[in-house]
């Protein structure tokens, strides 16, 4: 696995994400700088961290998804190449339409910074290797803005072509307004892009990855990550 | 030249912030307000006094960065 951590000014996730690559897949990730034109030469995993890019100034993510290094990332992943964003990431990739829909505030308004179940929808994604089809995993969220909305054709779209891949549910699997903490249209809290290599997700699965932390429900994600590539290298 | 870039959420988005400044109005005792949907405001300057030209450039702005065009509506004032 060869990774590259996006960095943008404001963006406070990068090294918790460096660290969860560096221990998961044996190698250090590159550190990209948003004003760079270019991925390193070899990048095969491109990973937008968590954070508030921008002060979330405008929209979240808005003024990120309009950087300079965002141009290479498009056309990267316009190749196929496996991209993963996660929470003000999510968000970015939404704003640069490399991902569909928007994240808006939580319903409730409140900034929700605790751990939620995830019921993993399907495994037969690079994303989602490492986990089996429907179980629910607990990894932590931290977002104001996580709620997902896009218009009803998208909505059906996305789950039609079974491109929700991981949902907010209860510890045993079920959907449940009472555990969809933001709101978001059918509780979705990560999709995939057409193709399927471009994934967002709102939750920080890099922060269960340690049993001297907590729980390591995180691991399987990336794992399953430096299996998906090994296999294509 | 001054302009005036409003943007607004499109009907049918959710805007629970918009709700929550409608249930602080309604504490303060203003009676009557039966809804508030909050927007945005950007007072642009623009260079040179072509009218049309302003205008093409606000709204290529509005399309690419002020307004998320999957949520928002905008409109443009040139103010002369």
């Amino acid at each position: 696995m060869k990774a590259a951590v996006l960095v943008f000014p404001g963006i406070n996730r990068e090294r918790d994400m460096a660290r969860t690559l560096r221990l998961i897949s044996g190698r250090a990730p590159a550190m990209v700088w948003h004003a760079d034109t270019e991925l390193p030469h070899g990048t095969d995993l491109v990973v937008i961290p968590g954070g508030f890019s921008y002060g979330d100034y405008l929209r979240c993510g808005a003024i990120a998804a309009r950087s300079p290094i965002m141009d290479a990332v498009r056309a990267y992943a316009g190749k196929g190449g496996l991209v993963l964003g996660v929470c003000n990431g999510f968000q970015i990739l939404c704003e640069a339409a490399l991902l569909p829909g928007v994240l808006m505030r939580n319903e409730n308004l409140r900034f929700i910074c605790r751990d939620v179940y995830l019921r993993v929808e399907r495994s037969d994604t690079p994303f989602t290797r490492g986990y089996n089809a429907g179980q629910v995993v607990r990894v932590p969220v931290a977002h104001g803005e996580g709620n997902y909305i896009a218009d009803g054709e998208t909505i059906a779209r996305l789950e039609g072509e079974g491109r929700v891949l991981f949902r907010y549910s209860s510890p045993d699997g079920m959907i449940d307004p009472n555990w969809n903490h933001n709101g978001a249209i059918n509780a979705i809290a990560g999709i995939v892009n057409e193709r399927g290599n471009v994934l967002g997700m709102m939750p920080h699965p890099e922060n269960h990855v340690e049993a001297a932390i907590g729980p390591t429900d995180g691991r399987g994600l990336f794992a399953g990550l430096v299996d998906q590539l090994a296999k294509a290298a | 030249m001054k302009a005036r870039v409003t943007v607004t959420l499109k009907s049918g988005i959710l805007d629970p912030q918009g709700k929550a400044i409608e249930g602080a109005l309604r504490s303060l005792g203003l009676a009557g307000v039966s809804s508030v949907r909050q927007g945005k405001v950007f007072d642009i300057e623009i260079e040179g006094g072509d009218r049309a030209k302003a205008e093409a450039l606000l709204k290529q702005a509005a399309d690419k960065l002020l307004a998320n065009t999957v949520i928002e509506n905008y409109k443009v004032d040139v103010l002369g």
